[in-house]
This record gives structure tokens, sequence and C-alpha cells, in this order.
């Protein structure tokens, strides 16, 4: 595929509360035993694209230890290239450190590419797609900007902020707005775009001279009138990891092994950086139901409809349902958890009952120790 | 990290014929252990933990699936500059043609020109079917200290297993004097783990030796070891204490792997310190079910758990069916029990499947089933 890989980063709309503060949104630990932002890079490999750039708004140090040089994503070590980029200066404030301000600071490895085309995407959005398609239906209509979307009847509640697209007939994109989730269904724009790789380029400058808080959806919103931006409806399983809440459903209902097969496709392997883990011990007298669980992990007590990572250890009598467990986290003995979110090495021993909800699970910091 | 000056060659040609139809296409250091491992990545796990870069695998019975899989050195961290994983099968030569390896000496003999240029000022030989945890430059400093020409491995067994071992008989130093195969009266309890660490430059002439002795088995223990006693060379013993097994055999692949279920069980696969590695299949985590009843087993990534594992080892990627029971087996990687199955006391061959309602082994059987064909009623 003839495309250089850009991976975008969240706007500063998309916060995940609690394990936002650690890392950025496409290294939060997701399903056991990936991260958010495998399942776009898988699609980037999985689809032919071997030059792939990262970029990064701050945090770099977990994703670069995360994706490595890319090997483990299936990028050829001599031919592909994995880089990770990020501002390497102080920004005056957060609101300069947008994708556009990241894009004019390392303009120099998008000019330098050899690909006549770009799929820019965002790491926040899951789901299982060949790029190529995308491409191949961009050549087709001879649009200026192909833009993904997913039909959603869920926007009220879900893709709160994100962009929303409206289309005519021949799904020529007329406007974009911010989706308020004041009706439920909605055209949400994955934000993934394809077009050539000098429109990209002329449009980055075009929006670095216009704002200097310009983001790369502004210019794109602005730029409706004057270019053919079209549409392409994605129709398979799509989540966005937006906030807390969103991470915490999108997790819960990817437990659902119907589910789960919309994103986890045969002959489309979703990669991720191996641990060496040990088979998980469920131990005498323990009792897991309805969960999803990673290798390395020691179960003596109860766990129903729990994400359980690598590396977890769940002492006996402890009873934690509906909850998500990142890796190496401690569960003590006898400790009852209902909707929490327990954040990677943290050891829960001394609080014995921690109840959320499903609009406000409960969150335990990293390596907290309560 | 820069490499000790100790090469590491594993003889990984054998069959392993008592482990049946597991060896059928594989040869048995490729055999499944323990859910996602094979028996291999414990001693290419041992090299890499004990800082040894290079590693020749010695190949010959069914290497086809064993060659591609040592070949991918960075599943152990092996892929470095100095080092690597070196698959070695027997090949053609001028003169002389086309010869198997005649035995563990000579597979070494016939590569003595890989070891050449490896230029080691060790030896480390190994062999690819034991399952244990060994830290073979512990074994190197000991071999030094004693100033010896070659150490082996011993491992204090009983009296009574004593006759099916080769047998060490030492001074109050733990330097050899004799070795006896398999005595009827031992006179030691010191058994030879088949674990070398020779001086190579002395084995070189020792191999070369015994490569034109027309009497000669080519073996390490029968021939090489009673030739360098024979000529009064410095033999050490050294102790190892710790899980080491044998997998030979259908039964004892069976209880190795029940021994994992022991609750702080001495090959311990959860020490970080010591990790062992293997392919990293890309496989979803394991999945539970609303209904799955799971009580003290060892479950690996991949697996889908609809029914009820009670005191089993599953591999990658298996699929318990609904109302299916497994009970004091071992199910190798892929392998799927249909719907209200039973598996009871077997070991399940990779993929196989099991039909539905269909019941395999028995819970009062003297030995371990191995189903290693689709069972379908």
């Amino acid at each position: 595929m003839k495309a250089l890989g850009i991976i975008n980063f969240e706007d500063n709309v998309a916060t995940v509360d609690g394990l936002g503060e650690y890392r950025p949104v496409p290294a939060i630990a997701i399903l056991g035993r990936y991260r958010v932002i495998d399942f776009v890079l898988s699609n980037m490999t999985n689809s032919g694209i071997d030059r792939v750039q990262v970029y990064c708004k701050e945090k770099p140090r977990n994703l670069i230890e995360h994706l490595g040089n890319g090997s483990v994503y299936n990028i050829n070590s001599k031919r592909g290239k994995l880089r990770i980029l990020y501002g390497e200066k102080n920004f005056a404030s957060p609101v300069y450190n947008h994708d556009i301000a990241n894009f004019m600071l390392n303009m120099q490895y998008i000019e330098r590419d050899n690909n006549p085309y770009v799929v820019v995407a965002p790491s926040y959005f899951m789901y299982s797609l060949d790029y190529s398609t995308v491409l191949a239906k961009h050549l087709e209509t001879g649009a200026d900007v192909t833009v993904l979307y997913t039909s959603t009847g869920e926007a009220k509640t879900s893709y709160l902020g994100c962009d929303v697209l409206t289309l005519d007939k021949t799904k020529k994109v007329t406007a974009i707005d911010r989706n308020r989730g004041n009706t439920a269904r909605k055209n949400v724009s994955m934000e993934c775009y394809v077009m050539t790789k000098k429109l990209f380029i002329d449009l980055v400058k075009k929006a670095a001279e216009t704002s200097s808080l310009y983001w790369f959806k502004d210019i794109l919103r602005d730029s409706v009138g004057e270019l053919d931006i079209r549409g392409f409806q994605f129709k398979g399983y799509v989540a966005c990891i937006n906030s807390l809440p969103e991470y915490f459903r999108v997790s819960m209902a990817l437990r659902d092994r119907t589910t789960a097969a919309g994103l986890f496709k045969p002959g489309w392997p979703i990669y991720t950086q191996t641990n060496d883990s040990s088979p998980t011990k469920y131990e005498a007298g323990s009792k897991v139901t309805g969960s999803v669980v990673a290798n390395g992990s020691v179960i003596e007590g109860t766990a129903e409809n729990c994400i359980i990572s690598r590396g977890v250890t769940i002492r006996k009598g402890a009873v934690i349902k509906n909850s998500i467990i990142l890796p190496g986290a401690y569960i003590g003995e006898k400790v009852k958890l209902d909707h929490v979110v327990v954040d990677k090495y943290a050891i829960i021993h001394h609080v014995k009952e921690l109840v959320g909800t499903d609009d406000a699970p409960i969150y335990v910091k990293r390596r907290d120790r309560i | 990290m820069r490499a000790n000056t100790m090469a590491a060659m594993i003889l990984a040609g054998g069959r392993g014929t008592r482990l049946l139809d597991l060896t059928k296409k594989v040869a048995k250091p490729a055999v499944h252990f323990g859910g996602k491992y094979r028996i291999i990545d414990f001693p290419l796990s041992n090299c890499a933990n004990s800082g040894i870069s290079t590693v020749g695998v010695l190949t010959q019975y069914e290497s086809v699936l064993l060659n591609s899989y040592v070949a991918k050195d960075q599943f152990w961290g092996l892929d470095i500059k100095d080092g690597g994983v070196y698959v070695l099968t027997p090949r053609e030569r001028d003169q002389k043609g086309f010869e198997v390896f005649r035995g563990t000496a000579d597979a070494i003999t016939q590569n003595i020109d890989f070891l050449d240029q490896v230029d080691p000022e060790y030896v480390l030989i190994l062999s690819g079917d034991h399952i244990y945890k060994m830290n073979y430059d512990k074994m190197l400093k000991y071999h030094q200290e004693k100033q010896a020409d070659a150490t082996i491995a011993v491992l204090e067994v009983s009296l009574k297993e004593a006759t099916r071992f080769g047998i060490m008989n030492c001074d109050e130093d733990d330097m050899i004097y004799e070795f006896e195969e398999k005595p009827a009266h031992p006179k030691s309890t010191l058994a030879s783990m088949g674990i070398y660490i020779f001086t190579y430059k002395t084995l070189r002439k020792y191999l070369l030796a015994d490569d034109k002795n027309p009497n000669s088995s080519h073996d390490f223990g029968k021939d090489i070891i009673p030739a360098y006693l024979n000529d009064n060379r410095k033999l050490a013993a050294w102790r190892f204490k710790g899980y080491w097994k044998d997998v030979g055999t259908v039964d004892s692949l069976w209880e190795s792997n029940m021994d994992l279920l022991k609750n702080n069980n001495e090959l311990d696969l959860g020490d970080e310190t010591w990790k062992i590695y293997t392919e990293d299949v890309n496989a979803l985590p394991q999945y539970v079910g609303e209904e799955a009843k799971i009580d003290n087993s060892l479950i690996t990534q991949g697996s889908v758990i609809l029914g009820t594992v009670k005191n089993s080892v599953l591999g990658t990627n298996c699929l318990v069916g609904k109302g299916a029971t497994v009970i004091d087996s071992v199910v190798n990687p892929g392998a799927k029990i249909g719907e209200g199955a039973k598996v009871i006391r077997c070991i399940v061959a990779d993929d196989v499947e099991i039909a539905p309602g269909v019941t395999v082994g028995s819970a009062d059987s003297e030995g371990i089933e191995l189903v290693a064909k689709k069972f379908v009623e």
C-alpha cells in the first residue's frame, strides 16, 4: 500500500480520568493483554502499511517501551519504519500542544517519506479494517479527502465531543460539527483520513498559519466548502476510548464473545508486546465466571464478569464483580470490589469494600496501596 | 550483553519413541509442555538466562517443525550481535557423503567446523528433552574452580532409581573416578543429568579420536567420558538441586504437567527472575464463560472455557465446550473438547477434536490415555 501511516493523538476533549494521568490514551491497557493503540497499528500493518509515524502528545516513555521498533507489529525492521514522534520543545501551555504543532515540528520526516498517500488515524478508536479498501474507494471517487465514519444510534452517550458529519446523497461531507450528545443517531467521524501526502502537508501548514491553536480537525472543518471531502462508512464494530465510563463500558461489552468477534477477526491479528508470562493458575476453590483473563495471574478468590490482566493476584475470599484489574495488581483476602478499575501494581488490602457504578466506576491509582 | 566464552550445543535429534503418537511428526524436544511451552524452551531459556549467546541445536528426527521453531532465536532473546541459535542438521560432506549422526558425540564431531568458527573456550552439552531450570554460568564457574577437563551435572536420586541412570562414583572432592551405566548394584546415588561442560581444546582431541575408533558407539556417556577416565583426566561432578525431569513417556509427561499444579512447586514458572520464554502466539486472552467451573488448573491464552476444568493443564487456543468436563488431564494447544464430552486422565494431543458427548479416559485407569486422533465415539 503506497501510504504513510500517521497515528494521531486524541484531542483535549478525550480524557480518561485516572488512567490518563499516567500514560497517554493509546498506551492504556485494555482487555487484559492489549493497549488501545494495538488496534489501529495492527490495522495499518495488516493493510500493508510498513512505514508508520506515531505522534505522542505527552509522556512518551510508556509508548516507546510498548511499541519498540515495531517488529512485534510485523513491521520489517529493515524496509519498514516505526517512528514515535513528539514535540521536543516546551509548549507555552498545554493548549499549544496539538497535532498541528507536532506535525510542524516533525515536518521533515513527513516530507522525506516516499509514499504518495497518507492514512491518518487516531489511536483511541478501536476497530478492524483494511485501509487499502478505503484508499481504493478514495481513488475511485476522486475525492480530495476521504473520511471514515460510523453511523451510530448511541451518540447521546458515546462518542461525546467527537466530530459528526453531515453527508449529502453522494456521501460528500457538507458540514462537520461536534457531537454534543443531543441526538442519538449520528454519523460520527472516526477521524481517519485518506488523502495525498501533498494535500496533508498543505493542510497542516495552512492550519498553522490560520491559528496557533488549530487542530487538524479544525482546518478540515474550515475546508468543507473548498475541498471534496467524502465519507466512507465503516459498518463493523467501533469503540472510542475517550472517557473512563466509555473505557469501562467498552471493556465490559467486549467480554461478550459475539461482540468481540466484531473486533478480533480471523486473518486479522491484533499484535501486542509479549510479556512471557506463565499460564494463569486457577487455585483450588477459585470461582471465575464471565471473565476475560490474561496469562500470569494467580486466582484464589471469586471473579464475576471481570477483566483480569497479566500478573494479577486475587487472594482467598476476595469477591470481584464487574471490575477491570490492570497488570500486576494485588487484591487481598476478603476484599469486595464491584465496578472498580484497579490500575497497575495497586495493592488493595486494608480497604475491604469498594462499589462504583456503570457511569462512575471507582478508579484506584497506579501503585497505590489502600 | 557481552557473551561469556561458552557455547551451548543442544542435542535435539531424538524421537522419544515412548511418547507414542506425540512424536509421530515432531521430535521430542518440540513436544508441548505446561500449556504454552515446548520442552526445548527449557534448555534454550536456561541458556539465555545464563548469559550464553551462541547455541547450536542438533536436530535429526522429524526436524521440520523443530528447525523452524528454534531458528526464531528472538523467542528467547538470543537474536543478538554476538550470537544466535544455529540449527545444525546432518549434511552431505566431501569424501564422506551423507551421514546421519551416529550418536550424541558424533553429532558434535560432525559439527567441529561450526565450533571452530565460534572458537569457544568451553562447550556445554545439553539435552533438548529435559524439564528443569539451571544456571549454567554457576556450573561454568565450578568447572573453572575445579580446573577440570570436564564437569558433569549430577542429581541425587534414590538407591532404587540409581539402577536406571548413569551413575557417577566420586571421591570426597566430588571428582569422578568411575562411571557406571545403569548399575545393578549402585555404589553411589549421583546420577548424570546428561549435562556436560568440556574445555573445548581437550574435547576436540577426544572427539577426533573417537571418530576414528571403529568400536565406538560415539556416545558421550558410553565412550567419551570413559575415555577421559581412562586417561585420568579431571572430571568434576556438579551437584544440582531442584526440579529435573526427563519426560520420556506419556505417563511421565503427564506427571510432570501435574507437578505444576502443586502449590509452591519447584519449577515455579511464575518466577520473574528466571522466566521460561516461548513462542509469542497471537491469541486473545482466556475467556471464562458464565457457567464455567475451574478448579486447580493452569490455563493459557486463547483458551475458551465454557465447561468444567479440574486439576488440568490447558494449552493455547483450547476450547472446552458447554457441559464438557476435563479432569486430571493435559490438553495441548488447539484441542477442542465438544459439548458434554468428558476427558479424564488423558493427554489430548495438539489440535485434536473430541466430539460432543464422548468420554475418553477413565478415573481408575492404570496409565494415562493419549488421545492423538480425532475422537468421534
